[in-house]
This record gives structure tokens, C-alpha cells and sequence, in this order.
């Protein structure tokens, strides 16, 4: 009882004197601990709908089978019904379709449209049956009736009985729409015809993408999915819904786990800012928690005390962060949606959900950075001599065990260490880790670094100093520099991952660019906007292309989807063209090749991208086989001839040459037309030409510029997100410059009042803080640059290559990192002199006076 | 109730300060010790509190030995049998008058009712809310004695309290700690180079680097 009083008195007699530290501590943890929650519960809310969505496409199968590439033969529908130990078999065929209206919204553009057999689905996946209007009970099997979720429907502006152009191929549907999809899930963009229908109108007759299947009871599900893989061989996948939801989490795992980490920067900066204004709150309490000690408060009691004040700091920041987190999270979804603009999550309505234990880790995270921030200052509070912390002078020894280097160094030898090791579960956790000790060690010695830097200033020029000014303020830095380097570690954190960021984004987008112009040499691009992965250009239509004048050269290339693992995201194969005297004039290579014409006849070369090295160990020289052509070939065998790099698709793609998968599959489709113009037409003049054959209306036509600006635009919006979290990082950060430098100016008034009884101007003492806080922010930048370069370092050699499975070059943006060097340098001098104005504008005599 | 035996304290750079002190100090004794600077007056102070331990030799305090106390130990009996009284006042700056005074009451889980008492006793009645930066320098000192008496030590330290005080000020001040530190029966040692100050104590003592031995009294 009586000690919890001394508790509450110390407490808040510290924040009534110090109320600007104490808040600038908790903004700092709220803001990392709302950073933190507000991702995760975005991205939760995300994936958890996401999963949910993909989920009630497939109802209450047991199994389903697919093939590897996107659609299959029918023949095997009978087959699988009339199978032993099958119940049930469900048919389905799931296309993505343009919608006319919306054709010229390119990024979002189609529907997702589900054809089944509505005497099996009523079964199985009960969700998708389409209630008709009333006096028309057979419209699920009308050859023109389309039933919308509610989510289409206001997407498509359209209602019941009203109709709605699709786009199949070269060819325009007319449809009607026939009713709803009540059960489908809120914001779920989906739609729902006959089967039959499908397969007609939208020209795969025949074809299906998908057979689910519900086991008749006592049926060993593993046993007969395991025969049945066997049975149906390469071209087909059997899966169930554990895979599907492997296949999901995936897909946006390594963002999702990215974007997690560079929300913890912000708490692992909230963590130094701590660290500083706790440390040197200790520090200025030295003769206060010394007397305490006098007075008969044990060690412990002290520890605790001031573990307890952080605590106190850490309960009201993390449910500040917790309440902002929750309601940016909000504000987030209904702005951005659910993958903040990065199209990972297209065409789902998260909702967000409030889970006790997910807030309750985020509080407890926040609570314990905190209490980590402070553990060492209050551990040295505790553990100092009594009588010699009661005089004055000794504040400086107190930070003499951060001064030495070896900490820091084994920090720094243990990063070095753990970026050498390989990838954790398919995510660069050691990189992560190796990025944390960095910065630790890197920050824990600017003490050491500022001692050996000022002093050996000092040294230099004591013989030939005759202002006042440089002399003190070099003398300050060099002996007591260990306060002042506390005070820059907020800052010094906040720099390196600025200047971390910054190089690996530029480097990112500088990779992606060079890479752009490497892999769109082209200058139109003329697709199908309906063209799926069926390829949309028949031979007729792509003689008709070729055909058109001021042409130069026409390149066709084949993309469709392949899945090589069914827990992974599907796989793109392109055929197209590839120049066989030296396959880099096509492709981004990177690394050692195959040339060409070592090859022998009988084997046909491909080349893969770095992320089916990586995923799938296709490397250089391999024979690897693939299921290419229709079901029954047999596996095509095929060698990697070399790698190349592609920003485009993180799970994997391969290349080969357009006449060997022609010859291989005996498919003639193509999807997209490469256009290379006769000197002296303009690209007008060729979409005109394009735009009058008779397809042209279904033509999506685009200059190689206009893609090229549209991937960067794309790349900064996937990045908005990152620019943020950098700008709250380097907020917190300017917070603790003000915070720290208060601190030490209040705590040095009495050093002020001796200098003004001296003879000393207010203005030189302001000039002694201005310096002092300018210097010691230039070699906090110089350090911090170095710390920051060597982080991206591990971000772009080994956390994104562990992540997304590319590489990139190394690009440093100079310009933009001298300008935030030069506005840090300025914010810092600038804080140290406001913050000095109020430690010298006291009364000097009462200053000189007060015993502490 | 105090005794020294053979107490021997050295610095690390080699200097010793004290040799083969040995002394005792009874019960409501008030004693004065004065001596050279750097002679080891603190330091012996120091030791007697627990802050610090002897290289060598005993220190009894109703007869426990201080110095084979652990750090817990050491800082309870300091708690409950020690007051302190500084030369800078030592006094909280963001706690008011009576939540300085009442800090020895909570560390011994004590009722803090007398503190208001306390406060009329040293003369600053009335003021029990006021901050130290509304007092004067010997009003300061003052609240340090308050300090240091209101839990009923049995031992009141004081190094050098009346240093930083005007003369008139620093009388006043020392005959209320006398008058205090007797009127609670408690002893009471006082380091000072002040003969004014010495002079109120019962008996004056002067360390030298033999030990320690009655002043001369002209």
C-alpha cells in the first residue's frame, strides 16, 4: 500500500515535470503498436475472405480434380461418376469473362461466371443455384439466363430481367439476367449458368475446368485420392480442400509476411525512441534513484519502479495503438481494400473482425518493447554505486558499459552470421533477424563512434581553437558524448531503414524498369480483351493482323497457366518466338546459359524464370518434364536452357520457343500479337487499321509506353504503403530528436546557468546546442547511411530473392538520400535549439542553485 | 549501539584513507567529526550506512556487522535505523514538501500522520504543498532534517549540512537538528569543517589518518 504510493508520486511527479517525454513515448508506441495491428488485421481480414470465398466456389466436395493446365476433356466427367466409391460428381467450368461495359477498365474488368449441372450442384455446392423469378422455376436451364451475386449485380448496375453483354472471343453475349445468388458471400463478384450453356456460348464446348467429387461413406478418402492421382497420371491434379487452402495462403504469403515486417519497423523505432527517452530519464534521476537508495529502497524496488513507470508508458500507448490500429484498419478497407491497392485480393469485401487473443498479442508486443527499451537503463539504475551516483558529474559514467564496443560487434558478427542461411519455412526469417542486429549493433556503437570522432576533432584543433563556441561544443560531444548518442537513437533507427528502404525500392523500381524495356521491345501489344487461356487469335485472325500495313514485324506469343504443384499458384507457360543465335536478345537471362547450339535435335530447350530455380530447383541443364498438350500424351521431356528474371509472376514461368509448343500440342492459338512499327507510321495510325477489322471492337491494343507507365504506376501504388510506414518511422523518430534533446538541455540547465553567470550570451548557448545537435546528427547520418546500406544490402540480395524469388540490381538514390540527410541534419539543430531555449530562458540563479 | 573495529578503507588508485579505525559510539550520543579534506570523513560515513564496505574490520550496529549484510539487508537497516542529512539538500524536486518528508514512513510501511507535525517542528507549517523550488535554501535543509527524523532512526548521518548555508541561517539549522535528533533519542554523527557547527555537538572528534581522537578544546 505505502510503497505503491511512492510508486504513484514518483510517477507522477516525473510527468508533471516531463509530460512532453512521457507523451512523445507513448505517441511512439501507440503509433508502432496501430502500425503493426492495422496491417495485420487488413491483412487477416483479407485472406481469411479471400480463403473463405475460394472456398464456397468448390461446397462441400471431398475432392476435386483438375488438370494442369486450366481445362480438361469432359470425357472424364462419365468416368468419375461411374467410378466405385464415388457418391457424387459435379461438373463445372469457371471462366473469367470481360464485361462490354467495363471492357475499357482493363485492370478490372471481368466476372468471374460458373457454369454447372444444376441437378448436381444442388447437392454439393447448394450456394451457387440462382433462385429465378417467380412463374419461371427452369431458368437455371434457359440457355441466355445468368444469376448474379448481389456484389455483381451492384457492380453491373444491372437487376433482375434486365440484360447483360459478355464478351466470348471475337463474339458479343447477349444475356439475361435471370435472378440471384442470396447465399453467395458479401462483395463476392460471381455468377452462375447451365453448364451446358457455358461450354457453348463461350465457345469451350467440351471442356471443363474442374470435377468435384463427394465419396461415398466408408471410403478412404487418402487411399483413393492417392489411387486415383495414379490412375489419371500427369496431367491431372486430385486435390482436396486442405491443398486448395495451402494454394491460397501462397499466393500472398510472402507479402502478407513482408508487409507484417515493415509494419514491426515502426514498433522497432518506437523501441529505441524508448530506449533514449528512458535511458535518459534515468540518467537525470541518477541522484534522485541514488538517494531513494539512501532513504532504504532496495535494488529491486528501484529496478521495478522503473520498469513499473515504462509499464505505465506501455499499457497506454499499446491501447492508444490498439483503438488508432483498429480504426485506420477500417478506414483502410473501405478506402483501399483489402490488399491496399496491390491487387493481391481483387474481388472480395473483407470485413474486419475484432479478435481478443490477435489484440492481446499486439498490446502484450507493445508492452513489451517498451519494457525492453527500458530493462537496460533501469537495470544500470539499480546496479550503481549509491554513494558515488549521489554526486554530481557521474552521469556520464553510468553510460560507460554502452561505450564499449564488443556488444555491438558480436551483434554485428551474428548478422553476418545469419545471412548466410538459407530461407525458413519459404521465408527469409534469418534475413530478418540479421536486419535487427544490424541495426542493434550498428546504433549501439555511434557511442564508441562518437567518442573516437570528437575526440579526436578536439585533439586536432585544441592548439589553434580561440572561440569559445567550437571549444565547448566539441569538448562536450568528445566527453560526454555517450547522452548524446543515446539521444540520436531513435533517429539513427529511423535513418538506416529510411535509407534502407529508399535504396531497396529504388533499386526495385529501377530493376523493374530496365526490365520492362527489356521484355517489351515491341511497340504495340494487341490482345484479346476475352481471350482467357484459351488464346483468342485463330489462325484466320492472326493472318488478318499480320496482314495489316506499316507493320515491320509481328511476333504471336501463347501464355496459359500450368499447375506443377497443386499447394502452389499456377505457373505460366509463354511460347513464343525466342531468337535461338543467342537467346538474351529475347529474353532477360540472367547467369550462365545453354547455348542453343549445343542442344541436341531430340531435346527442346526452355527457360525458366528465377522463381522455378527456386520453387521447383529448375536449374540450369536440368531435364525436367512437363504436362503440355492434351491429357493422355505423354509428359513432354524438355532441358532448362537458362534463367531469366521476371518481376511479372513470383510463383514461376517458362519460356519457350512458339514452333515447339506448336509442334509438341498441335495448338495454333495465340493470345497476343507484338507489333513492330515501319519507320514513319505512328501507333495511331495502326490502332485505326487494327480497330477496323472485323474483331477490332474485341481488340484490347496498347503501346509499349503506355504498359511501361502503367507497371511503374502499378509498382508505386504497391509500394504507397511502404512510403508510409517509412514516413511514421522517420516521424517517431523526429519525435525522439525533440523528446531527447529536451531532456539533456533541461537536465544540462544548471551547466546553462554557471555559463550565463560566466559571462556567456544566451545566443552563444544556443549557438553551443544548435552545433551540437547538428554535428552529432552529421555523424548520426553518416552512420545511419552506412547501417541503411548494408540493410539493403540483405533486402535485395537476401530478403527479396527468399520472398518473391527475384533479383534485382543495386541502384542508390543520392539525390533524395542528401536532401533527407540535409532536412534531418537542419530538424535536429532546429529541435536542440527550441528545446534550449526553454533550459535557458529559467532563472540562472535559481538554476546554479538547485541541488539537482 | 555503534561500534568501529579496526576498520581499513583504500582506493583503488592505491590511497588509504582509513587505518585500523576503531570507535564507539553509545546510545543518544550526538558527536562532531572534523579533519583535512580528503582524510576519508564521507567515506567513514559511507561505511557506517552500508553504502560502502570496509577492506577490512567490522562495523556493529546493535551489534549486526554491516558489512557481512547483503545489499537487501543492508539497505532494510538502513531503512529503519538510519536518517541522512546532505550538504545538497538531496530533496525530490517533483514530490511536494510532505511527500519528500514521508518518503522514510512509506519505505517502512509507517503511517504518514506525523508528517504534518514534523513540518511544524522544523517551522514550515502551512507549506505542506508546496514544491522545493517555492523554498529557500535553508528551508531546504530544513525538510532534509524532517526527512531524516521522521521515521525515528536511531542514527541521524549528516555530512556537512550547513554548507551550503549563510552563517545565520546554518545556526538555526544545527541547533534544530540538535534539538530534533535529542528530542527523537537518537545519536547523531555530523562530518563538517565547520567549528560553529562542531560546536554543537555533544563531544567533537577529529580524524586523521591514526584514527580518530577528541578534539584539543582551547
Amino acid at each position: 500500500m505505502n510503497r505503491s504510493q511512492i510508486f504513484r508520486w514518483l510517477l507522477f511527479g516525473e510527468w508533471r515535470a516531463h509530460l512532453l517525454q512521457a507523451t512523445v513515448a507513448i505517441i511512439a508506441i501507440a503509433l508502432g503498436v496501430a502500425l503493426g495491428y492495422s496491417i495485420h488485421l487488413i491483412n487477416t481480414a483479407a485472406y481469411n475472405e479471400f480463403s473463405a470465398a475460394t472456398k464456397s466456389l468448390t461446397g462441400q466436395s471431398d475432392l476435386h480434380v483438375r488438370g494442369t493446365q486450366a481445362m480438361f476433356d469432359e470425357h472424364l466427367y462419365p468416368t468419375l461418376m461411374a467410378r466405385d466409391g464415388v457418391a457424387l460428381a459435379n461438373p463445372v467450368l469457371e471462366l473469367d469473362v470481360v464485361v462490354l461495359e467495363k471492357q475499357a477498365e482493363r485492370s478490372d474488368n471481368k466476372l468471374k461466371v460458373l457454369g454447372i449441372d444444376l441437378f448436381r450442384a444442388i447437392e454439393i455446392s447448394p450456394d451457387l443455384i440462382g433462385i429465378p423469378a417467380e412463374g419461371k422455376p427452369l431458368d437455371g436451364l434457359s440457355d441466355d439466363a445468368i444469376f448474379l451475386s448481389p456484389a455483381a449485380m451492384e457492380w453491373l448496375q444491372v437487376k433482375q430481367d434486365e440484360s447483360l453483354q459478355l464478351r466470348a472471343g471475337t463474339q458479343t453475349i447477349n444475356l439475361r439476367v435471370a435472378g440471384g445468388l442470396v447465399r453467395a458471400r458479401a462483395g463476392q463478384r460471381i455468377a452462375v449458368m447451365d453448364i451446358g450453356t457455358v461450354q457453348w456460348r463461350f465457345q469451350h464446348l467440351g471442356l471443363l475446368s474442374r470435377i468435384e467429387l463427394k465419396l461415398a461413406e466408408g471410403i478412404n478418402h487418402n487411399a483413393f485420392k492417392t489411387k486415383l492421382a495414379q490412375e489419371l497420371g500427369e496431367f491431372y491434379q486430385v486435390t482436396e480442400s486442405a491443398d486448395q487452402e495451402t494454394r491460397v495462403n501462397n499466393m500472398s504469403r510472402a507479402y502478407r509476411v513482408n508487409l507484417n515486417m515493415l509494419a514491426l519497423v515502426a514498433l522497432f523505432t518506437g523501441a529505441f525512441l524508448v530506449f533514449s527517452t528512458r535511458a535518459l530519464s534515468v540518467i537525470r534521476r541518477r541522484h534522485q534513484f541514488a538517494l531513494l537508495r539512501v532513504l532504504g529502497l532496495t535494488r529491486w524496488q528501484l529496478m521495478r519502479q522503473i520498469l513499473s513507470e515504462s509499464a505505465v508508458l506501455g499499457v497506454v500507448g499499446s491501447l492508444l495503438g490498439l483503438i488508432i490500429g483498429y480504426i485506420t484498419a477500417s478506414f483502410a478497407l473501405q478506402l483501399f481494400g483489402g490488399d491496399l491497392g496491390t491487387g493481391f485480393f481483387a474481388g472480395i469485401k473483407p470485413v474486419l473482425v475484432f479478435s481478443l487473443p490477435t489484440a492481446t498479442v499486439f498490446f502484450l508486443l507493445g508492452l513489451g518493447v517498451t519494457l525492453l527499451g527500458s530493462a537496460v537503463p533501469a537495470w544500470e539504475a539499480a546496479n550503481a554505486k549509491t554513494a558515488p551516483a549521489l554526486k554530481s558529474g557521474s552521469e556520464e559514467m553510468a553510460l560507460k558499459k554502452l561505450a564499449k564496443p564488443w556488444p555491438a560487434l558480436l551483434c554485428l558478427g551474428l548478422a553476418g552470421l545469419f545471412v548466410l542461411l538459407p530461407p525458413l519455412f519459404g521465408l527469409p526469417v534469418f534475413g530478418y533477424l540479421a536486419i535487427a542486429l544490424l541495426l542493434i549493433g550498428g546504433i549501439a556503437l555511434m557511442p564508441y563512434f562518437s567518442t573516437l570522432f570528437f575526440s579526436a576533432a578536439l585533439t586536432a584543433i585544441s592548439k589553434r581553437i580561440s572561440n569559445v563556441i567550437p571549444a565547448l561544443t566539441l569538448a562536450r560531444l568528445a566527453n560526454a558524448s555517450n547522452q548524446a548518442s543515446i539521444a540520436l537513437g531513435g533517429v539513427l533507427a529511423s535513418f538506416s531503414l529510411m535509407v534502407a528502404m529508399a535504396i531497396m525500392v529504388t533499386s526495385f523500381r529501377e530493376s523493374v524498369d530496365d526490365w520492362l524495356g527489356q521484355v517489351l521491345p515491341a511497340d504495340i501489344y494487341v490482345r484479346l480483351a476475352a481471350s482467357g487461356d484459351q488464346g483468342g487469335f485463330q489462325l484466320p485472325q492472326q493472318n488478318a493482323i499480320a496482314a495489316i500495313p506499316g507493320v515491320g514485324r509481328q511476333d504471336f506469343s501463347r501464355f496459359f497457366e500450368l499447375t506443377l504443384d497443386p499447394g502452389r499458384p499456377n505457373i505460366t507457360i509463354i511460347a513464343r518466338p525466342i531468337d535461338m543465335t543467342d537467346p538474351r536478345n529475347t529474353l532477360p537471362i540472367i547467369g550462365e546459359t545453354v547455348a542453343p547450339a549445343l542442344l541436341s535435335d531430340d531435346v527442346v530447350p526452355i527457360w525458366v524464370s528465377e522463381a522455378m530455380v527456386d520453387l521447383y530447383d529448375y536449374t540450369v541443364g536440368k531435364q525436367v518434364s512437363l504436362p503440355l498438350g492434351a491429357a493422355g500424351n505423354d509428359a513432354q521431356s524438355f532441358i532448362v536452357a537458362g534463367v531469366w528474371r521476371d518481376y511479372g509472376r513470383q510463383f514461376g514461368a517458362i519460356q519457350m520457343q512458339l514452333s515447339d509448343y506448336q509442334s509438341l500440342t498441335g495448338d495454333l492459338n495465340i493470345n497476343t500479337a507484338a507489333l513492330w512499327l515501319q519507320t514513319g507510321i505512328t501507333a495511331e495510325q495502326i490502332k485505326t487499321t487494327l480497330n477496323n477489322l472485323s474483331f477490332g471492337d474485341a481488340l484490347e491494343i496498347t503501346q509499349s509506353s503506355e504498359i511501361r507507365a502503367l507497371s511503374l504506376e502499378i509498382f508505386d501504388r504497391s509500394f504507397a504503403v511502404t512510403y508510409l510506414l517509412e514516413a511514421v518511422a522517420v516521424v517517431i523518430g523526429l519525435l525522439g530528436v525533440a523528446a531527447s534533446f529536451s531532456a539533456q538541455t533541461l537536465a544540462r540547465a544548471k551547466e546553462f546557468g554557471m555559463l550565463r553567470h560566466i559571462g556567456m550570451m544566451r545566443r552563444q548557448i544556443f549557438q553551443i546546442l544548435a552545433a551540437e545537435g547538428g554535428l552529432l546528427t552529421v555523424l548520426g547520418v553518416v552512420l545511419g547511411f552506412v547501417i541503411g546500406w548494408s540493410i539493403s544490402l540483405i533486402l535485395v540480395f537476401i530478403v527479396n530473392p527468399q520472398s518473391f524469388h527475384w533479383t534485382m540490381q543495386l541502384y542508390l538514390p543520392w539525390g533524395w538520400l542528401v536532401i533527407v540527410a540535409l532536412v534531418m541534419v537542419a530538424s535536429a539543430a532546429l529541435t536542440a535549439l527550441i528545446a534550449g531555449r526553454h533550459a535557458v530562458s529559467g532563472n540562472v540563479i535559481r538554476t546554479v542553485r538547485e541541488d539537482w | 549501539m555503534l561500534e568501529l573495529l579496526n576498520i581499513n578503507k583504500g582506493y583503488a588508485d592505491g590511497r588509504q584513507v582509513l587505518s585500523n579505525l576503531s570507535y564507539t559510539l553509545g546510545a543518544g550520543e550526538y558527536v562532531a567529526i572534523m579533519g583535512d579534506s580528503g582524510v576519508g570523513k564521507s567515506t567513514l560515513l559511507n561505511l557506517i550506512a552500508g553504502l560502502d564496505t570496509p577492506d577490512a574490520g567490522e562495523i556493529l550496529m546493535d551489534d549486526i556487522a554491516i558489512s557481512s549484510l547483503d545489499d537487501d539487508a543492508a539497505t532494510r537497516l538502513r531503512r529503519e535505523k538510519f536518517g541522512f542529512i546532505f550538504q545538497a539538500f538531496h530533496v525530490l524536486p517533483h514530490l511536494t514538501l510532505s511527500q519528500n518528508i514521508a518518503l522514510p514512513l512509506l519505505l517502512n510501511s509507517l503511517s504518514i500522520e506525523s508528517v504534518e507535525q514534523m513540518l511544524v517542528a522544523v517551522g514550515l507549517q502551512g507549506r505542506s504543498h508546496h514544491f522545493p523550488s517555492q523554498l529557500s535554501g535553508g528551508e531546504l535543509q530544513r525538510v532534509a532534517i524532517a526527512r531524516a527524523l521522521i521515521h525515528r532512526p536511531q542514527l541521524v548521518l549528516a555530512d556537512e549540512p550547513t554548507g551550503n548555508l549563510d552563517p545565520d541561517t546554518a545556526h538555526e539549522v544545527l541547533m534544530l537538528m540538535r534539538t530534533e535528533i535529542k528530542e527523537n533519542g537518537a545519536s547523531g554523527i555530523i562530518v563538517t569543517h565547520s567549528k560553529a557547527a562542531a560546536a554543537t555537538a555533544d563531544q567533537v572528534l577529529v580524524l586523521t589518518k591514526d584514527g580518530l581522537h577528541p578534539a584539543v578544546t582551547n
